[in-house]
């Protein structure tokens, strides 16, 4: 068990932009916490302050009751970090990356070896082991990266986007391997991609501006929306005439569908009811998409969604 | 765990020296062509008179342009790779890192010493006094413009900004002072702007001790207090006042 408290957590750069503020969370988990949110929402000002690299402006950070500015040399004991910018050294092999890795950190020669051969194997990249970084795939040097640390066997990882840029199957890879490595070990990782954190985080927390929004399981942030169900219906006009007496829970979905964000109660009705006529829908429970763009309000496409929100 | 120093110091060295070196050999040749260069244009100008001093030069510049390269290695690995903020965010501390790269700069030097030492028994009598004399204030040098070289690299954001001030440190200390040339070569009022430089103390005490230039015992004692004072203000400003963790 991790526990991780903010109080007061603000970061302002160069007196001018406010990155967090006055971020108070406490996260007592187990495995994996997600934090999500969008482009600018301050995941990775948040992940540096934890892992010591950045100061706050203001307000304290721990980690298991350690301070992170004041006892910043014990915490680097338990952690290890992927910066979302990382990139293998280009003029070493992979094998040579996560090796001198573990020796910075202190682990004899032979031992940082084994150790590094053990987990490309472990990533499934152990045939580009002596291979130059620079020769190799983007996505594959951000395995690499992400393999480094995991090497560390540290107790806490931080990974700022660890799985951008792998194609889906790489990416799956990754998510079995965190999946193995949290058993023993506390992940804090941030992604983009929100069916990653539901598969794999035991704790969700949306940032947004600064700000959060929302902590906690996926389970919790569903009952908190008040929503379980997500119908969408692709015929709009016949979604309006069918739906009709749902006024303003109608709206135009991110990729310009008719969705409804509702109850149980209300999404059995209108099944029927769509059913009955003949409206083609699907129903689903509802998914950290829906709940990200139900709380960040803010939809990238699509008209009206906006509106019903401010309504 | 038990944590191995010697294998942190290890880790600069293979990533900063060996695999560079054996990726990109080049960049021994430009660190070795800059200060024999300058050893070659001075003792052709002064029709071979200069060539001692010359070579103490080459020497003096060969510390300090490894030194302040640092800097811009540094600034690659920081900002480029992000690899420092894996390594502040680890156990190991900002002194051993900066020892681990302090070794990986005297690598990159090694040609340039090896070549300038054979051409130092050739063209200067050396006993053996002048000779530590010379290495004492060498380590000296190395390690001032070593730990400017650290403290700038923590506070750049980029690596243009690290080559404009390695470019600039480099001319401020190893080619404008007399470094290359005996101090009484400038005409007066400006010879005290050269003492605002270190190497000028450095240039003065190896000048003196080879013979070239004769200082009077007092002017000795005050230009080693001087470049000593430099080193420990220089070396305590790297540990205590570079930006290891960002703002
Ligand atoms: N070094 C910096 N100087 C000034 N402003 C910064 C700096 N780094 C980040 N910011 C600002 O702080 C805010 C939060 O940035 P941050 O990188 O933490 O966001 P993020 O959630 O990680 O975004 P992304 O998903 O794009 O990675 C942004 O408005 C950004 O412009
Ligand atoms: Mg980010």
């Amino acid at each position: 068990m991790v526990e991780i408290i903010c109080k007061n957590l603000s970061k302002t750069y160069n007196n001018k932009h406010s990155a967090l503020s006055n971020l108070n969370v406490s996260i007592n988990s187990n495995g994996i916490f997600a934090l999500i949110g969008r482009n600018g929402a301050g995941k990775t000002t948040l992940i540096r302050i934890l892992s010591t690299e950045l100061m706050p402006t203001k307000g304290t950070a721990k980690i298991d009751d350690l301070d992170v500015i004041k006892q910043a040399r014990q915490v680097r004991e338990l952690i290890a970090v992927t910066p979302q910018e990382a990139r293998p050294v280009p003029w070493m092999t992979p094998k040579q990356s996560i090796m001198t890795y573990l020796l910075w950190r202190g682990f004899g020669y032979s031992e940082a070896k084994k150790k590094a051969m053990e987990t490309l194997k472990l990533f499934g990249i152990e045939k580009e082991a002596d291979r130059l970084n620079m020769k190799l795939s983007g996505g594959l040097r951000r395995k690499v990266a992400v393999a480094t640390i995991v090497a560390s066997d540290a107790k806490i990882l931080f990974l700022d986007e660890p799985t951008t840029g792998l194609d889906p199957i790489s990416r799956r890879d990754v998510w079995k391997i965190l999946s193995e490595f949290k058993k023993d070990h506390f992940i804090f990782l941030t992604t983009h991609y929100l069916e990653e954190a539901e598969a794999l985080a035991d704790n969700i927390g949306l940032l947004d501006g600064g700000k959060l929004l929302a902590l906690g399981t996926l389970a919790k942030l569903r009952r908190s929306m008040g929503k379980s169900y997500s119908i969408t219906v692709f015929d709009k006009e016949a979604a309006y005439m069918q739906l009709k007496y749902l006024g303003n829970k109608i709206t135009v979905g991110k990729d310009g569908n008719v969705q409804l964000l509702v109850s149980e109660k209300v999404a059995s009705k209108a099944a029927i009811k769509l059913v009955r006529a003949g409206v083609k829908f699907s129903i689903n429970p509802v998914s950290l998409d829906d709940i990200f763009y139900y709380l960040v309000k803010k939809p990238i496409t699509g008209e009206g969604y906006e509106e019903e929100y401010t309504k | 765990m038990k944590r191995n120093i010697l294998s942190e110091v290890l880790a600069s060295v293979l990533v900063n020296a060996v695999y560079a070196m054996r990726n990109f050999p080049v960049v021994l040749i430009n660190l070795l062509l800059t200060p024999l260069s300058f050893l070659i244009v001075i003792s052709f100008v002064s029709h071979g008179a200069l060539i001692g001093v010359a070579i103490e030069g080459a020497f003096i510049m060969t510390m300090v342009s490894n030194g302040i390269g640092l800097q811009g290695d540094l600034s690659h690995l920081k900002n480029d790779l992000k690899l420092q903020d894996m390594v502040v965010s680890s156990p190991t501390s900002a002194f051993t890192y900066m020892i681990g790269m302090a070794l990986s700069e005297i690598m990159y030097a090694l040609p340039s010493l090896i070549i300038l030492s054979v051409l130092a028994v050739l063209f200067l009598n050396l006993g053996i006094l002048a000779a530590l004399v010379i290495t004492a204030v060498l380590i000296m040098i190395f390690v001032v413009s070593l730990s400017l070289g650290f403290f700038l690299s923590t506070f750049t954001s980029d690596v243009i900004q690290s080559w404009a001030f390695s470019g600039m440190l480099s001319l401020l200390l190893s080619t404008l002072p007399p470094v290359y040339y005996p101090l009484t070569y400038i005409p007066l009022p400006y010879r005290y702007i050269a003492f605002i430089s270190p190497t000028t103390y450095a240039a003065e005490i190896i000048q003196n001790i080879t013979g070239f230039v004769s200082l009077s015992y007092s002017s000795v004692i005050i230009a080693w207090a001087v470049l000593l004072a430099f080193t420990i203000v220089l070396l305590f400003a790297a540990i205590k006042r570079s930006r290891w963790t960002d703002i």
